[in-house]
């Protein structure tokens, strides 16, 4: 799969993934590890299980300049902490289904269940979801102005 | 004095002369009869300024979390649907049951002033409601309006004539039957595009001064510090520098009461720029009922709220937020 | 005087804002506030309130005061442009013009607020009298007259016309540009809207509150009050009375850091109802909303006058008493101190 950082002189957007440290960010550590490629314009932030990830985490990543957010955890069933990412599955519910009432792409967030053996699925992950906000193109919806001014065009 | 108000005062006043109770918390008589404020009464002789009338729809129950951190007994007059958020308070251990008296007051549903003024009536003096109209007089002249016209938006949706909590009930004259089709608004958005619903919210947010009433009235909002106040949290904000951050305060406050709402309505009741706040609260209503099962935060005391309670057979969230999969 | 049919008001606004930029009430997803006039913008003159004061335009809810950015090792501090392009400021009422007033003492007094004071410079200020004013209006009781208001220019409004009368060089300066639209006329017309205007204010149920007490009275009285306790049990300590207000102006000054290292400090309004508004290093000196609740009054009624000449930092404008959620304001304090006295 191309990667969307290639192409020169065009919109490159900031995706930001929160992956859980015992499933998720060992995935990414796998596929780093196997020559997997995702594209460097995702920045991972290692939370200690997806349940950890407060709604305001999403919206600051936003207002920063994130044009994408993913959450990334172990599959149900499988969490370090037994329960927490069932938990981060209603809340992640609600809440991008939220972002969206209020006209936000729904595309712009997603959540993928990747263990630590998945590196390939987190690298293919990455690679569709890097796609997809390359597609939706800048988010403006979401997003302070005041960084905008100074942002990165 | 109609009967009901006149009965309520009776027993306050039993209540506080014999010491059952040693504080009453009701409404206080304004200027007009459309300007009542809640206010606590400690004996019988200041009962005389007590109202209970047609524009009294301010929810008491939130008023108790501080009241109860002093001691003593405190009675609370509440109409039907405020006896949900009472409910939802006990659970959350904000208040003491033990220390409140429940007593429930009949409604008819309460009437809006800045709704009766929106008809064009200015200089209103006087308002008086009896069989579906709403008598209004006022410098420029009088004029009869329909009821349901200026009802509280919070009251056409009416959650009915349950007390979910009282210890006692006054109601002299039965209270209706309502319909209640709360999600029609909500349904409405969802069927606008995304372009046409970000149009839809931008404008009415972008109204918003943060004044924090649509908070600080919430019965629901009882943190001790609000992450919008606390400098440490690197989110707190006094003013809109920019319109992303209502967007961001009024998605946190509507997740943060997301399970817990029971959709009482004050928020749209005292937002100054009358944002209609309840439509951001429905949303998660309706999207729980649909994941999760049918919830009417505040119908018990006790119990889990959907936000803190999981199946594993819970809806993933790429579907859920499709709108394509409905609780089995 | 000149008068401009009503349906040639677009015109007149087009014709203001094509030259300079043109602020008045216009209608926002259902409310009225001030705004930025653009060609097609739905103007709100006919509402009597608007949800936030014209001071907004002085005194934004919230403004940039200067940003730094930091590259390697420099650091640039970059301040805004302090000339603001001259405006027209449209529609306001009695109430509010008076309320730059007690702004300007807080605003233009040594030193000077230059960011306020640029801004308020700029402003050519055409005012509009009340015709239909209501229950919660008590301007009267602060020696303001709703017909005649003050200004560069004062327009009145009927069915029929807009009323134009130029007060000052400024003033008759924004008149040239748009004479052409005009005709002469409407003494009559505007003198009688006037007669029957001051005859309902006369009537208003709040237009003879009398606030003597707190003339008379010295701080500590009125500071020790009983009822200060019982007034303000209701208090959500929510902001709404204060952003309101055309008078109040405190502010809070913060950062905001974006992810590119740039630092925008900004003042905002701030709210004496809020818990934090008198936090400080030291600590907080006012713990409890009884004490938040007397400050805001205290500085209305008390404070602002004693420093002031003895000018209320209240118009009047009954904005508070329409909006507070819980239906307490200035009224009832000033009825419930005033009214009898302490013994």
């Amino acid at each position: 799969m191309q990667s969307v950082t290639e192409t020169k002189n065009e919109f490159v957007p900031t995706i930001v993934a929160f992956c859980c440290n015992w499933c998720s960010y060992a995935g990414a550590d796998l596929a780093g590890s196997s020559r997997l490629s995702y594209p460097a314009n995702v920045k991972i932030i290692r939370v200690p299980c997806s349940c950890r990830v407060n709604p305001m985490f999403v919206l600051k990543a936003f207002q920063q300049g994130a044009d994408g957010v993913i959450l990334c955890g172990c599959h149900p069933g499988d969490c370090h902490y037994v329960t927490g990412n069932y938990y981060t599955r209603r809340r992640m519910s609600l809440l991008f289904g939220f972002l969206n009432y209020l006209g936000i792409e729904k595309d712009r967030t997603r959540v993928e269940w990747v263990s630590a053996a998945e590196g390939a699925k987190f690298s293919a992950v990455m690679n569709d979801f890097a796609k997809r906000i390359n597609e939706l193109g800048e988010n403006k919806r979401l997003k302070d102005l005041r960084v905008k001014e100074n942002g990165h065009e | 004095m109609n009967k009901t108000e006149e009965q309520i005062v009776k027993r306050a006043a039993e209540l506080l002369d014999n010491k059952e109770v040693d504080k009453v918390i009701g409404w206080k008589k304004g200027e007009f009869c459309f300007d009542p404020s809640p206010a606590a009464f400690t004996s019988s002789d200041e009962l005389k300024d007590f109202v209970y009338n047609d524009f009294c729809g301010a929810n008491l129950s939130k008023y108790l979390v501080n009241e109860c951190k002093s001691g003593g007994k405190i009675a609370v007059f509440l109409k039907p649907c405020d006896t949900y958020s009472f409910n939802e308070l006990v659970k959350e251990h904000r208040v003491n049951k033990e220390k409140v008296k429940v007593i429930g007051v009949e409604c008819h549903g309460k009437l809006d002033i800045e709704k009766i003024k929106s008809k064009g009536i200015a200089a209103v003096t006087g308002a008086e409601e009896s069989g579906g109209k709403v008598a209004v007089t006022s410098l420029y002249g009088n004029a009869e309006l329909d009821k349901n016209e200026v009802l509280l938006d919070k009251c056409l949706t009416c959650k009915g004539k349950k007390f979910a909590v009282a210890d006692e009930i006054i109601v002299l004259n039965e209270m209706e039957e309502t319909k209640n089709d709360r999600f029609s608004g909500v349904e409405a958005l969802e069927k606008m595009s995304e372009e046409e619903r970000f149009a839809f919210w931008k404008a009415e947010l972008s109204k918003c001064i943060r004044c924090n009433a649509c908070r600080n009235v919430c019965p629901a909002c009882t943190c001790n510090k609000c992450v919008f106040d606390n400098n440490a949290s690197g989110v707190a904000t006094k003013a809109p520098a920019d319109t992303f951050e209502e967007q961001m305060f009024h998605i946190i406050r509507a997740f943060h009461v997301a399970g817990r709402c029971t959709d009482c309505g004050e928020c749209s009741r005292v937002c100054p720029q009358h944002i209609p706040l309840h439509l951001l609260n429905r949303k998660f209503i309706k999207d729980i009922n649909r994941l999760y099962g049918e919830f009417q935060a505040g119908e018990t005391d006790e119990g889990k709220n959907p936000l803190i309670e999981y199946r594993e057979s819970d809806a993933e969230p790429s579907s859920a937020v499709n709108g394509e999969v409905r609780h089995a | 005087m000149l008068k401009f049919k009503i349906d040639k008001l677009n015109e007149l606004f087009d014709t203001i804002s094509a030259e300079t930029p043109l602020a008045m009430p216009l209608e926002k997803a259902g409310e009225a506030d001030y705004g930025r006039y653009e060609k097609g913008a739905k103007p709100a003159l006919g509402v009597l309130k608007t949800v936030k004061s014209p001071k907004d335009l002085f005194f934004p809810q919230s403004e940039t005061l200067m940003k730094f950015k930091t590259e390697g090792k420099n650091l640039a501090v970059e301040a805004p442009d302090e000339n603001v392009t001259p405006f027209v400021l449209f529609g306001v009422k009695a109430c509010d013009y008076k309320a730059f007033e007690v702004l300007d003492r807080v605003f233009l007094a040594d030193p000077v607020d230059t960011y306020y004071q640029s801004k308020r410079n700029a402003a050519t200020i055409v005012t509009l009298a009340c015709s239909k004013p209501e229950e919660s209006c008590f301007c009267k009781v602060f020696g303001i007259d709703a017909a005649a208001p003050l200004g560069d220019v004062t327009t009145w409004m009927d069915e029929t016309y807009l009323y134009w009368q130029a007060n000052t060089n400024k003033g008759e300066s924004l008149t040239e540009k748009v004479r052409a639209l005009a005709e002469e006329g409407g003494e009559d017309a505007v003198a009688k809207q006037q007669k029957a205007t001051r005859e309902i204010i006369d009537k208003l149920p709040f237009s003879h509150l009398d606030l003597s007490y707190f003339k008379e009275n010295g701080t500590k009285e009125i500071f020790d009050r009983p009822e200060w306790k019982e007034l303000s049990e209701a208090c959500l300590a929510c902001g709404t009375c204060t952003f309101v207000c055309p008078t109040c102006q405190c502010f809070d000054i913060r950062e905001f850091r974006s992810a590119k290292n740039e630092v925008i400090r900004y003042r905002c309004w701030d709210s004496c109802m809020y818990s934090d508004f008198t936090q400080m290093a030291g600590g907080n000196n006012r713990t409890t909303q009884m004490q938040r609740y007397r400050q805001r009054f205290m500085h209305k009624l008390v404070y602002y006058p004693e420093n002031n000449g003895g000018l209320f930092s209240c118009v009047g404008c009954g904005r508070c008493v329409n909006k507070c959620p819980q239906k307490l304001n200035i009224v009832k304090v000033a009825k419930a101190l005033g009214g009898k006295k302490h013994d």
